[in-house]
């Protein structure tokens, strides 16, 4: 597909960010394909709202780090790059920990260590070493933008599911009939593990399903 | 003497890092598939955790909170740690290269375990001494050697196993490990 007129190029280019958008939240998402990130992924996704906040956290720095590195990426050489990455997302973790404090004060108090903990999610971590390294600037934040999102709908899915069988509530609201015994277990330290573990067990399900079928298709 | 106790006890069993605080989550999961390799991390993590808890004390203290960069934190301990563990690894290698060689590839991963950055932050938070800092920084590694090693052997036994292919990898590891956190629980009564 080489395409000289500059408006077919101007097409392509689009769909290829679309492509690497989309890569992010389904074929890749780094939570349920890529299992990286895994700390915060449990730790915090004991209430819904705790997951939209964490997210969105970190897609902030997702798309900062991503952009930064791939803005850098000519200067930066080879051989320092892991500090040079350190110190940048250390960088706007500290931007977005000031942020919290300052204008959600309620997150920030049930974060707590999990944000600063955010400097070390290896999603952040992996994206800017095997993509915004290598790719300019547009698409570099697309996939921070799609890699965070992704991971956003992930562990919103999973606080959803504990605070549910947890709590009995959803984003704060009593969704399950007065009568139901919330299980409190789902919303303490073993519920992230059991209730995850069920997750990756039904994607994988799925994944396998389609995988059989298109490949019979392909026969 | 009682407090550095009750903080060892705290750390390695009642709050311990992986299973109840869910730091060092990628190394539990990523380098538990042999008893051998998951002591070699354990001890690794146990050196840069013990000497982090130390040097971060100095710097909190002696340098960021003189020169009133406290709002720095987050970045000036990372830097701290990331160093620490390439003089680690380069004293290691002139010292004891046997050693060096047992935990060689484990060292460069752990700046990115969270356990090692949140022991630093959790001890500043708490406004531990010195003495303090330390006993944490260690019982919190010995928490995490003793789950990493618990879980390795649990899954040197399920690789012989017959499971169902939905709980294959990932699922099963991580059903499993919640079934350890359940047994974990069951110390919080120790300590309030």
């Amino acid at each position: 597909m080489k395409n000289s007129c500059p408006a077919c190029r101007k097409e392509e280019i689009e769909m290829n960010l679309k492509k690497v958008f989309l890569n992010g939240i389904l074929n890749e998402n780094p939570t349920f394909r890529l299992v990286l990130g895994m700390c915060p992924t449990l730790a915090i996704t004991t209430a819904a709202m705790n997951g939209v906040g964490m997210g969105l956290a970190t897609t902030f720095v997702l798309v900062g780090s991503n952009l930064a590195i791939s803005l850098m990426r000519n200067i930066i050489p080879e051989r320092i790059r892991i500090p040079t990455f350190v110190v940048v997302i250390a960088t706007f973790v500290t931007i977005v920990q000031m942020l919290i404090k300052a204008y959600v004060p309620a997150l920030d108090a049930s974060l707590g260590i999990y944000i600063p903990l955010i400097v070390v999610n290896c999603i952040i971590f992996a994206r800017a070493e095997s993509f915004a390294f290598k790719n300019k600037p547009l698409p570099a934040l697309m996939d921070g933008l799609g890699m965070g999102l992704g991971f956003t709908l992930a562990i919103t899915l999973l606080s959803s599911i504990r605070e549910l069988i947890g709590n009995g509530t959803l984003f704060g609201v009593q969704i399950m009939a007065e009568s139901y015994q919330p299980m409190a277990i789902a919303t303490q330290a073993p519920g992230g593990f059991i209730v995850l573990g069920f997750l990756l067990a039904l994607v994988g399900v799925i994944t396998r399903k389609a995988d059989r079928k298109s490949g019979k298709e392909g026969a | 003497m009682n407090n550095l106790l009750l903080i060892l006890v705290g750390s390695i069993f009642v709050n311990n890092f992986v299973l109840v605080k869910f730091m060092g989550i990628c190394p539990f999961l990523g380098v538990s598939r042999k008893l051998e390799t998951a002591f070699g991390m354990g001890m690794a993590v146990t050196f840069v955790m013990g000497m982090a808890s130390l040097v971060i004390y100095f710097v909190q203290n002696y340098v960021l909170v003189p020169l009133d960069l406290v709002y720095m934190q987050t970045i000036a301990f990372i830097v701290v740690i990331a160093v620490l563990v390439q003089l680690v690894e380069m004293v290691l290698r002139k010292v004891s290269f046997s050693l060096y060689q047992a935990l060689g590839v484990y060292l460069p991963l752990i700046t990115t375990n969270c356990a090692v950055l949140g022991v630093t932050i959790l001890n500043v938070n708490n406004n531990y001494n010195l003495i303090e800092s330390v006993v944490n920084g260690v019982g919190g590694a010995l928490g995490f050697t003793l789950a990493i090693v618990l879980f390795a052997g649990i899954r040197e036994r399920m690789e012989l196993m017959d499971l169902p292919e939905w709980m294959d990898g990932f699922p099963g590891a991580l059903i499993t490990a919640g079934l350890m956190s359940v047994a974990f629980l069951g110390f919080s009564g120790l300590i309030h």
